[in-house]
């Protein structure tokens, strides 16, 4: 049964955004904005080639610029480090699997992108100027571009320190049930699926002012993150100072989606130089550089077989997964691909699987996450689901229905040791077709087909995970009341655009009683909020909204109990209502929040005995290891015979996040992950030529869908409410995960009817009219 | 390399500054001028977010120098709301159609659709979509945005603004 939660006077309203107001007149803040005294710029030459000894290197004409304060190459800068220039979770003791990091190419380089040198100047333009005039000159190698020939390449290694090309690979032991599973399928269907490479592209890009003070022995950072904590323990590691003598300030930031939820290796390097410089250095990154040099993501081969008995139930898969790691992953190891066999059986009852996974390094830009970084696994599925459909004569949507995991069948373990509960795969399957109208859609393609027109549905269901282990699983909120009756809140997650200075403002208003405008939530500056683990991985909407409704219960209970001695009344009479503590019944007799807290803070003698003066209360939320949220997605397109072009014509998501705290936010969050998605089947690709040279690296060549290209988007929300204090689930990265297979479905769907079979993206004008033309 | 004065008139202040003349309108404004709302997202003229009005025209100001505005009359991001505060109607739009999540395209979406309203007082579907396809959004997937246009025109936005 679908829980309908009944909405809170804050929490489930489409309450406007305190983000905005200066968000939409110009008075944010991010990166670039910042100006400290002093302040210089920087910018990087970079490589030219994909593999080569640097053989000359003259930086003598570069230094002589007027305005130019230093040149750095690895000479200077790379003895400078002190600790692994890598993620917290990979620094210690992980090591060996991550490539080896260095501020700046040293002997050699790896990618075109490679940073060789640091130009810091007076300004952007002079750091350009001088860049112009360094002198490099390289022994070509053969570069390790293609990533399906990577791991058998054993001359060309992109890391010779690593002895290998191949970074990561796992796999699960032979399994003769899985075999007799196999032998046992009516049918068994094998195909192959591969992901393009594409790249995260915030539109502000990457960026950071880094000011060392060596009196004083500390370091302020301003970045464009993430993860402000992260970025401080990093910054501290790599300098070797305490991480007490760091502060990093967050500001507002123009998205991420997971490219900068750690800190990049060129942000790394501007700090050292910073700190070796002793004067405060601005990098800004330019577009070229984010395409070329930051971090890139998908880069996927999956090779999937799926047994189904006579019912069209499956009995047995497995999943042989490929990923392009790149040179220099941005996240250590750049593999997801563990994520992607445990997840990949998702929303189905699949009672055998197999599965390995490798990831290899090659001499392009290293990989990084980007939102539903493992969704390989959603991808490669619900495409397999079309094609074993279509093999088996069912419909793809009865193909589903049959195999899909039911509410009376939670909690269930699936059998990659996922234990999924409080998620509705099913309902949201239902529910999604149901909105689109399938049954007349499949009526109405047979007419359209007749005419010669080429239409298609496509579906993708899927289960999203968000972890909650180690330094993920846990967030802190601070709520303070000051003397006045405000309330301030003080988060160690901050937003990127997600709008958690919103929705953490109502969860705190409606646990503690006061009017959301009394409510203001402080975020992203290491020196004032807690220790937190960085909005990514969907986790800040129900882990840190956890802690900070607890922080306000907590606060909500001191508060009653002091309104009680104050006002000689038992506390289970009154009630905090819009900042006011009062009589249930009676609201007239009441205290309000602004005259406890005097009490509280100056008048600690009139407080209940034994009760902590001031009104501050810090909580942490530990959540579970792993909780779930799910959707699907339904859309249709029509394919031009003639141009290739793809125009979606109905596009619906089926979600359920749990208590929505925010519908107008959960929803922009699913449409802005939709888009991207959308991109990433039809338009966005990077491209290496076979020298690994980019070829996309502009927005001229890198295509973001715009407003003429996005249809409507439709959404239908159940609401199952998790284990989580609030209910709620996390959901950012789904929509980006859904749509993927749901759009690259339904042109499959619209191009079957030629006979045409499409199994690698990118779907553009030109792979269509080639496909088309190929299966005349 | 040799600077040279520039005359402008910004948000209404008359504004004179030295500067070189390969520095661009966008870095004119942001530095000399203080006004950080003008974002640059690719400086080459495609994603739309540094669009101001140059003499009531949208333009890109990372694709013009600030010695091409000698003279001219610029709106910026931060003057289509009044002093006190108080949001424009396309700026108020945006914020009740939740036409923004990160926040940094959004002022050249705004500059460009106060211009395109002024220009299509009362717009189709499909001319909103063409009139913003000009400036790239990563995070809303344009659905809140579109939705905004259709709200700041109902609400006349265009109509003697």
């Amino acid at each position: 049964m679908t829980v309908t939660h009944t909405a809170g006077r804050f929490v489930g309203q489409s309450v406007r955004r305190k983000e905005d107001p200066r968000l939409v007149t110009g008075h944010g803040r991010y990166v670039d904005d910042v100006v400290v005294p002093g302040m210089l710029h920087a910018a990087f030459v970079r490589s030219d080639v994909a593999r080569g000894r640097i053989t000359h290197l003259d930086v003598t004409e570069a230094r002589a610029v007027p305005g130019v304060h230093a040149v750095l190459t690895a000479a200077e800068l790379d003895p400078h480090v002190a600790g692994p220039m890598l993620p917290s979770m990979f620094a210690e003791g992980r090591q060996g699997v991550c490539a080896p990091v260095r501020p700046l190419a040293d002997g050699d380089v790896r990618f075109v992108g490679d940073p060789i040198v640091l130009v810091v100047a007076e300004s952007r333009y002079v750091a350009e100027d001088a860049c112009e005039l360094v002198e490099v000159e390289y022994g070509p190698l053969a570069p390790v571009v293609d990533f399906e020939l990577a791991a058998e390449d054993t001359t060309n290694l992109v890391h010779p320190e690593l002895g290998s090309n191949v970074a990561t690979t796992m796999a699960t032991p032979p399994d003769p049930t899985l075999d007799e599973a196999f032998a046992s399928a009516a049918q068994v269907v094998t195909e192959t699926f591969h992901q393009q490479r594409q790249t995260p592209t915030p539109m502000e890009t990457r960026g950071i002012v880094a000011d060392w003070n060596a009196t004083a022995g500390s370091l302020q950072v301003w970045m464009s993150s993430q993860n402000p904590h992260e970025v401080r323990r990093t910054c501290a590691r790599i300098l070797g100072i305490p991480e007490n003598r760091v502060r990093v300030t967050q500001q507002d930031v123009g998205g991420g989606f997971g490219q900068k939820f750690f800190m990049p290796r060129d942000e790394m390097t501007i700090v050292l130089a910073a700190h070796l410089l002793g004067l405060p250095v601005k990098w800004i990154e330019d577009r070229r550089e984010n395409l070329l040099a930051s971090n890139h993501a998908r880069t996927d081969r999956a090779t999937v077989t799926v047994g189904v008995d006579v019912d069209g139930r499956i009995v047995a898969a497995r999943i042989d997964h490929l990923e392009d790691a790149g040179a220099y992953a941005n996240g250590g190891t750049g593999g997801a691909g563990v994520f992607v066999a445990m997840m990949f059986p998702g929303p189905y009852r699949i009672p055998k699987l197999g599965w390995s996974t490798t990831s290899v390094w090659t001499n392009t830009c290293g990989r990084g996450a980007y939102r539903g970084p493992w969704m390989m696994e959603t991808v490669a599925r619900e495409q397999m689901m079309d094609v074993v459909a279509r093999e088996i004569g069912l419909d793809p949507l009865e193909f589903r229905r049959r195999n899909v995991i039911r509410r009376d069948e939670l909690p269930y373990a699936s059998v990659s040791g996922m234990v999924y509960d409080h998620v509705s795969p099913e309902e949201t399957l239902e529910q999604a077709t149901a909105l689109v109208g399938y049954d007349d859609l499949r009526r109405a393609q047979e007419r359209a087909r007749a005419e010669g027109r080429l239409v298609g549905v496509g579906i993708g269901l899927y289960i999203e995970p968000q972890t909650g282990m180690g330094a993920l699983g846990v967030e802190a909120a601070t709520v303070r009341v000051a003397t006045d009756g405000s309330v301030d809140v003080y988060v160690g997650s901050g937003s990127h655009g997600q709008g958690l200075e919103t929705t953490v403002a109502q969860v705190v208003a409606e646990h503690l009683g006061v009017d959301y405008d009394q409510v203001v939530v402080h975020q992203g500056d290491t020196d004032v909020t807690p220790f937190g683990g960085g909005t990514g991985g969907s986790r800040s909407g129900p882990i840190l909204s956890s802690a900070a409704r607890q922080a306000a219960i907590e606060m909500r209970d001191k508060v009653v109990h002091i309104a009680a001695h104050l006002m000689e009344a038992a506390p289970d009479d009154l009630e905090v209502e819009q900042g006011r503590v009062q009589v249930k019944g009676t609201p007239a007799r009441a205290v309000t929040l602004a005259e406890i807290a005097r009490t509280a803070y100056e008048s600690s003698d009139a407080l209940p005995p034994g009760t902590e003066p001031g009104l501050e209360v810090v909580t942490r939320y530990k959540s579970p290891p792993v909780m779930y949220s799910n959707a699907c997605h339904a859309c249709t397109c029509e394919v031009d015979r003639a141009s290739g072009i793809v125009t979606l014509t109905r596009y619906v998501v089926s979600e359920d996040c749990g208590v929505m705290i925010n519908p107008m936010i959960v929803e922009g969050q699913i449409a802005g992950g939709v888009v991207q998605g959308i991109g990433g089947v039809l338009y966005e690709h990077l491209v290496y030529d076979d020298d690994g040279n980019p070829l996309t690296t502009t927005f001229l060549d890198y295509l973001l869908p715009t407003a003429a290209e996005v249809p409507a988007i439709e959404y239908g929300h159940v609401e199952t409410p998790a284990s989580t204090p609030g209910g709620h689930k996390g959901m950012g990265e789904g929509g980006a995960i859904g749509s993927v297979p749901a759009v690259f479905n339904a042109v499959a769907d619209a191009l079957a009817a030629l006979g045409v079979r499409v199994r690698r993206s990118p779907l553009g004008p030109s792979e269509l009219l080639a496909a088309i033309d190929a299966a005349r | 390399m040799d600077e040279v004065v520039v005359t402008t008139t910004v948000n209404g202040v008359a504004r004179r500054a030295l500067v070189e003349p390969r520095k661009t309108l966008a870095d004119f404004l942001r530095e000399d001028c203080a006004l950080t709302g003008t974002h640059l997202g690719c400086e080459h003229g495609v994603c739309g977010a540094c669009t101001v009005l140059v003499d009531g025209a949208a333009v890109r100001s990372c694709l013009m120098f600030a010695v091409q505005a000698e003279s001219a009359d610029v709106t910026t991001i931060e003057g289509l709301s009044s002093d006190d505060g108080e949001l424009s109607t396309v700026q108020a739009a945006f914020r009740e159609a939740h036409g923004l999540q990160c926040g940094f395209c959004t002022p050249g979406f705004v500059v460009s659709v106060t211009a395109f309203l002024r220009d299509h007082p009362d717009p189709t579907l499909d001319e909103i979509r063409e009139g913003l396809s000009g400036n790239l959004c990563r995070c809303t997937g344009y659905q809140g945005i579109i939705r905004a246009v259709q709200l700041a025109a109902q609400r006349g936005a265009g109509v003697g603004a």
